[in-house]
């Protein structure tokens, strides 16, 4: 049986009145690729400036290669490399310039080159972190975080504000960071970062793991259901659609029906017979197999960016 | 050390960049010396040299209000947040901000010093080692005053209402750029608590006595000691996160930096006419032993 690389116990975090973190527990195996969804204000950052060292729990027990981060110092911080949820450098920072400075500060780093090339930066040396778009300073954040060739690597909602062309780039250099054997612990909102890059998924929601397991587990402990968007031309009641043959749940979106069914087949002609009988009409039918989202919207019945 | 060394090259290239930090490190200054060397000095050939060390004073003491702005706007901005996350502690970045300041400080003020030999003739520049030690040791006295100011505000508003506020009093009531003998007997008694008062009168003393460091022991004991209370105390109260507030307690903890001021301007008041000093200064570009003015009067023409 493998070790956890990730330890995390009990974690309490509070700001205030707010509980940040409520009793949250996982393990991260050493070249695994963990997520954490949930939507804003999760705890999701909080759980990860924890294990960054940045911040400090009320209560409950951390490890990260064995070291508390808290006192693990200096030699704690050669082990991570990371990449913040808001941060920056300076304007007049050249590209080139904050990776030599932050290799720099290590004992084992990275040639910055190497670094450039492998981040599609190379033409970017020379530029000012403010001559930078949206896309390569991200990129140049994720070279930041492999400076010291880090055992794990935290990104905080690495893709977050990207459009989705530079997401996808993105997404491509933590699929090379994953076959590299890397342990990565991802936090996301984004259902299709989860599902395409992590190999296990905790769902977090008001400081709690409500769920976690493989993407594949989690969508089949969605009550191995299957998904029906309805649109109607006229608004119906949901606890009829509750009612249809076959339905395991239904939910209501702006316009919109979510139907989970046992029984597709006898759930839409169900349907169909009913909106017959009230004088409704079908304005779109679309059937796909569960996502994490409709995971999250059984677990909370909110979607993940409520 | 090899992360300050890191910062400070880092720091400096970038202050080098930075065309507010060129104004208000060279521009300003320098603009300060031909108006008083060349306006208010009225080619009066003793005050001259007075003059340059009231400049040499407010360069030096320009330190306090640039690094308390620069920390701010890197805590505002999140760039402390992603030293945080690497092997980078407090005190490499604020030594290193001390360093880089005191670096760009110094051609400052040897431009100064040139600018008043060549441009303006100054008759006598003193004692250069004395400037020099008092240049460093204020540099990093006056930076480290900034660097607290930075760790005990919150934003970069509260900053600059508390920077505006000292440095009106440190500028206007030392004797920096309004001779003492001008202020009035009462505002003169808080010139004796102002570390910039110390700083003038120390640069005066070196420019025109040719005073040795040893003359300006207490002097130099209190700019280091306040220099060193403010570092610790910066250090202990640094804050990487925009969203980490300023406990009330650590504005209390920051005035703690005016103890050495304190004790030096009881020491001094019982001891010292600084009033009668500046006086003298201006009377004959300090060859004349000082003499307790009866009235305040306007620097002679």
């Amino acid at each position: 049986m493998s070790t956890s690389i990730i330890e995390v116990q009990d974690l309490k975090k509070n700001y205030g009145a707010v509980e940040a973190l409520r009793g949250v527990s996982f393990g991260v195996q050493e070249g695994e690729v963990f997520g954490l969804l949930g939507p804003n204000g999760a705890g999701k950052t909080t759980a990860v400036e924890i294990l960054e060292g940045l911040r400090q729990p009320n209560s409950g027990s951390v490890s990260v290669c064995g070291m508390d981060p808290l006192s693990g110092g200096k030699s704690y911080k050669e082990l991570i490399g990371g990449v913040l949820q808001s941060t920056a450098l300076p304007e007049k920072m050249k590209v080139a310039e904050a990776l030599d400075l932050f290799a720099g500060f290590y004992h084992r780093k990275r040639s910055t080159n190497d670094l450039l090339k492998r981040f599609g930066l190379a033409e970017k040396r020379g530029a000012f972190y403010s001559q930078l778009s949206g896309g390569q300073k991200q990129r140049l954040a994720l070279a930041m975080a492999l400076v010291n060739e880090p055992r794990v690597l935290f990104f905080d909602e690495p893709t977050a504000g990207l459009d989705p062309q530079v997401r996808r780039e993105i997404y491509d250099i933590i699929e090379e960071l994953k076959s590299e054997k890397k342990t990565i612990l991802i936090t996301t909102h984004y259902i299709e970062e989860a599902e395409r890059l992590c190999d296990r998924v905790a769902i977090m929601d008001a400081g709690q793991i409500i769920k976690s397991g493989t993407p594949r587990e989690l969508k089949q402990a969605s009550a191995g259901t299957t998904r029906i968007e309805v649109r109607l031309a006229r608004p119906d009641s949901v606890e009829t659609l509750k009612g249809l043959e076959g339905v395991a749940d239904c939910r209501e979106f702006d316009g919109y029906y979510v139907v989970h069914s046992k029984a597709v087949p006898k759930t839409i002609v169900a349907l169909v017979k009913h909106l017959e009988s009230t004088g409704n009409e079908l304005a779109g039918l679309e059937i796909a197999t569960p996502t994490l989202e409709d995971v999250f919207i059984e677990l909370t019945g909110r979607r993940l960016r409520d | 050390m090899r992360n300050a060394i890191a910062l400070t090259v880092s720091r400096m290239r970038l202050m080098m960049r930075n065309k507010m930090f060129l104004f208000f490190s060279l521009v300003m200054p320098l603009g300060f010396l031909f108006l008083f060397l060349g306006v208010f000095s009225r080619g009066n050939p003793f005050i001259l040299p007075v003059m340059l060390a009231q400049v040499i004073a407010i360069t030096v003491m320009g330190n306090y209000w640039g690094l308390s702005v620069q920390l701010v706007m890197f805590r505002e901005a999140g760039i402390l947040r992603r030293y945080r996350l690497a092997p980078v502690r407090a005190s490499d970045l604020l030594i290193s901000s001390i360093i880089a300041n005191y670096l760009l400080t110094l051609p400052t003020i040897i431009l100064e010093f040139v600018l008043a030999r060549v441009v303006f003739h100054v008759l006598t520049i003193g004692n250069l080692a004395t400037v020099f030690l008092l240049s460093t040791v204020g540099t990093i006295c006056f930076a480290s005053m900034g660097l607290i100011i930075a760790s005990v505000t919150n934003t970069m508003q509260e900053t600059q209402l508390i920077n505006q506020v000292i440095w009106s009093v440190l500028l206007f009531l030392s004797g920096a750029t309004l001779p003492l003998v001008t202020l009035g007997k009462h505002i003169t008694q808080i010139a004796y608590y102002l570390p910039a008062t110390y700083l003038v009168v120390g640069f005066q003393r070196a420019i025109l006595h040719h005073a040795g460091a040893l003359e300006l022991i207490p002097i130099f004991i209190s700019l280091i000691g306040t220099g060193a209370i403010a570092f610790i105390l910066s250090a202990q109260l640094f804050r990487w996160d925009p969203d980490e507030k300023a406990p009330r307690k650590a504005k209390l903890w920051a005035l703690a930096i005016i103890i050495p001021f304190l004790a030096l301007g009881y020491w001094e008041s019982g001891h010292v006419n600084l009033v009668s000093e500046s006086q003298s200064f201006f009377d004959s570009g300090g060859q004349q032993r000082p003499q307790a003015p009866q009235t305040p009067q306007a620097p002679p023409q």
